[in-house]
């Protein structure tokens, strides 16, 4: 097969993945509704429809699925190829811990109980965060470089979190709302949430997708890029931005779901290899697919509760990824 | 610094081309060979005379963290107490000095000497900071089977650790098997462990999220890591690891240098690859050990090792790593007690709360040695 074809048929697979996945997630569930009844309400004729609450919900968690997995697989392989680094993940500027930060004072602090409260609190501590590892990181002399932004990252991220136990070990009330928030989960967001949420998705994907050359250049080391004449602290700034906009954006909508965003990217890199003009399409179809495919399981397994998909993904994932990890070749950074 | 006798560094500075001039003066050469001992041994002793401070400063924090507090106790009163004398003035002095004070702090000392040790042996080796053996999930499986006792089977007393100690051990046997007979497994080792530490982490949320709030609260105690449940049985058990392990992983040391170099080269120099994984092997038993003793006291793998460097100028050294580690949860687990009047944050809490602005500032002024 020439490469091209390789890569078309490759593609289609992925897409027939990602559109099983979806079907999947709006037919299974762990209250069972005919299919007939589902695309009923899909084409609008389910008005009466006594399931019709479920199948909508349903949708939802599908968009905000298709929406944090995509989002974190992509972050997590912009963030991989930025800091040149395999062990980076998306939460690695300090975007997770900085959003779990500001959802526990939420909690702890001003009482906030509901999902859309969570989503501003997170979005501004992870904002906060990632500028403030930046800040940091650019404070050393020589500004900010691969190495300095993953340790900056590293600190800020184990101070917060230290700051988050902190609270949570003194007050048991706090505590019981947040350790459901913390596990991650795609159901229970209506789709008003995922509209308000959407922009920015797009934007930060939009960035990403622009700076996949840039990603590649910053790939070969600082003087190579330089030799090939990037300007190395706008495709950086780039880059960062996208990244904690995306993981931002997932960790407000779902909470941390920490496994993804650090393993698809591997998984990418063994079919695809190192060129981040494929990864980043990868990840694209794979993060959505393994977190639907997450999501359905959980709903099933343990019926009539539901294991959160936050768990489910590395359930699923992990075994995956280590029968790669064993017999793919390394395609190192 | 001058040297008594011209090197032939020397005469190619005073040469007009500059360049090192061809022949060699027998003198001269005696001079070189002076010149990179010199170089190679200022190093080495500056690393023994850190590795001398700390161990000082160990045991006076140590100390502290004994004598000092709301209950204060005298040296003097520390030395008869620990000959087993009673003190006809505080008889109650004996119990809290010997059951609670004195086994907090040794717990201490030894799980940041263990967690500091790793974690400079796993930087290293790996090349990586991010690098520690929590990534490759021995903390985690550590917790994961506390969790797991704690709240299915009740679990209470020395059951606790042992479960964990179990639980970490498990996570290694795994990991080596997987990495065992595979090339660049080092590498290999990290992303598996990766794989695996986010199974056990998803575990301990699967739990949290369905046992009562009790044995949550109780669940995550235990998972900030804290000194609280240090007795004299728990320490026995700790220190026997360490006792095991610690020299298994000192005659380590020269490949874990090696192994800095880069794969060819420490191939090169006759300690291959597969050598380094056997380091990585003691350096994950040992912190199983600490981590079972104390629970996952965060930052503690991590912070030591750059923090031990920046103190040895650059040259890796297992020992200052450890004594790094040692003092640091020691120190933290006294300003847990008393920073907030009435609050008794676990050392867990502070070691990261205040281990991360520290962790910057050497990030920040790391200019010079570049590995920061």
């Amino acid at each position: 097969m020439s490469s091209r074809t390789r890569s078309l048929t490759l593609t289609g697979a992925l897409v027939v993945l990602v559109g099983v996945a979806v079907l999947a997630s709006i037919t299974i569930g762990s209250r069972p509704v005919a299919v007939g009844d589902v695309f009923a309400v899909l084409t609008g004729n389910g008005g009466d429809l006594a399931d019709r609450g479920v199948v909508e919900a349903r949708i939802a968690r599908t968009a905000v699925g298709l929406l944090v997995g995509a989002g974190l697989a992509v972050a997590g392989a912009a963030m991989q190829g930025l800091t040149r680094n395999p062990l980076a993940d998306p939460g690695l500027l300090g975007v997770n811990a900085g959003a779990s930060l500001a959802v526990v004072v939420a909690i702890s602090v001003f009482g906030v109980g509901t999902l859309t409260g969570y989503v501003w609190w997170a979005m501004a501590g992870a904002g906060l965060a990632a500028v403030l590892v930046h800040a940091l990181a650019g404070l050393a002399r020589g500004g900010v470089t691969p190495l300095r932004l993953t340790l900056a990252g590293a600190a800020v991220s184990a101070g917060l979190a230290s700051w988050s136990s902190g609270l949570l070990v003194s007050s048991q009330q706090s505590l019981d709302s947040f350790r459901f928030w913390q596990v991650g989960t795609i159901g229970g967001r209506g789709l008003d949430l995922v509209i308000t949420v959407l922009p920015f998705f797009a934007f930060g994907l939009v960035v990403v997708l622009l700076a996949v050359r840039q990603l590649n250049a910053l790939a070969l080391g600082d003087d190579l890029a330089r030799g090939l004449g990037e300007n190395l602290l706008f495709a950086r700034s780039a880059v960062a931005v996208g990244v904690a906009v995306l993981c931002g954006a997932a960790t407000a909508l779902a909470g941390p779901v920490g496994f993804l965003g650090l393993v698809v990217p591997h998984v990418a890199r063994f079919v695809v290899g190192p060129d981040h003009r494929r990864i980043i399409p990868v990840c694209l179809l794979i993060g959505p697919a393994l977190l639907l495919v997450a999501d359905v399981v959980g709903r099933v397994v343990a019926r009539p509760t539901e294991v959160q998909a936050g768990i489910m993904t590395a359930a699923v994932g992990v075994p995956v990824f280590v029968v790669l990890v064993r017999r793919g070749r390394m395609a190192t950074l | 610094m001058s040297a008594p006798v011209a090197t032939s560094v020397d005469r190619a500075r005073r040469h007009p081309t500059g360049r090192m001039p061809l022949g060699r003066d027998p003198v001269e050469a005696a001079a070189d060979v002076a010149l990179v001992t010199r170089a190679h041994r200022r190093p080495l002793r500056r690393v023994r005379l850190v590795v001398g401070m700390l161990f000082v400063v160990t045991v006076a924090v140590v100390l502290a963290r004994v004598l000092l507090g709301e209950y204060t106790v005298t040296l003097v009163d520390f030395v008869r107490i620990l000959r087993g004398e009673t003190l006809e003035t505080a008889p109650g002095a004996s119990f809290i000095v010997m059951e609670a004070k004195l086994p907090r702090a040794l717990i201490g000392a030894l799980a940041g000497g263990a967690f500091g040790a790793a974690g400079a042996m796993f930087q290293t080796t790996l090349r990586n900071p991010l690098a520690s053996p929590d990534i490759i999930g021995i903390s985690l499986g550590a917790s994961a089977a506390a969790v797991v006792a704690l709240t299915f089977f009740d679990a209470q007393g020395f059951v606790v650790p042992l479960a964990a100690l179990a639980g970490a051990m498990a996570v290694s046997v795994v990991m080596y098997l997987v990495a065992r007979g595979t090339s660049l497994a080092g590498q290999r080792m990290v992303l598996v462990g990766i794989g695996v530490a986010a199974l056990l982490a998803s575990v301990i949320q699967l739990v949290m999220t369905r046992t009562s709030i009790q044995d949550a609260q109780a669940a995550l105690v235990w998972l900030t890591g804290s000194l609280n449940r240090a007795t004299w049985p728990l320490i026995g058990l700790l220190a026997l690891g360490i006792v095991v392990l610690v020299p298994a992983l000192a005659l380590n040391a020269r490949r874990m240098r090696l192994a800095e170099l880069g794969d060819e080269l420490s191939t090169t120099l006759g300690s291959p690859a597969s050598g380094a994984r056997l380091g990585l092997l003691i350096a994950v038993a040992l912190s199983a050990f600490a981590t079972a003793a104390t629970g996952p006291i965060s930052f503690v793998a991590f912070l030591a090792g750059p923090i031990s460097r920046r103190l040895t100028g650059g040259r890796p050294s297992l020992w200052a790593a450890a004594l790094v580690g040692a003092v640091i949860v020691v120190a933290a687990d006294y300003l847990g007690d008393y920073l907030i009047p009435d609050v008794n944050l676990p050392v867990g809490v502070v070691t990261g709360a205040l281990g991360a602005p520290l962790m910057l500032a050497v990030v920040i002024a790391a200019g010079r040695h570049g590995k920061a």
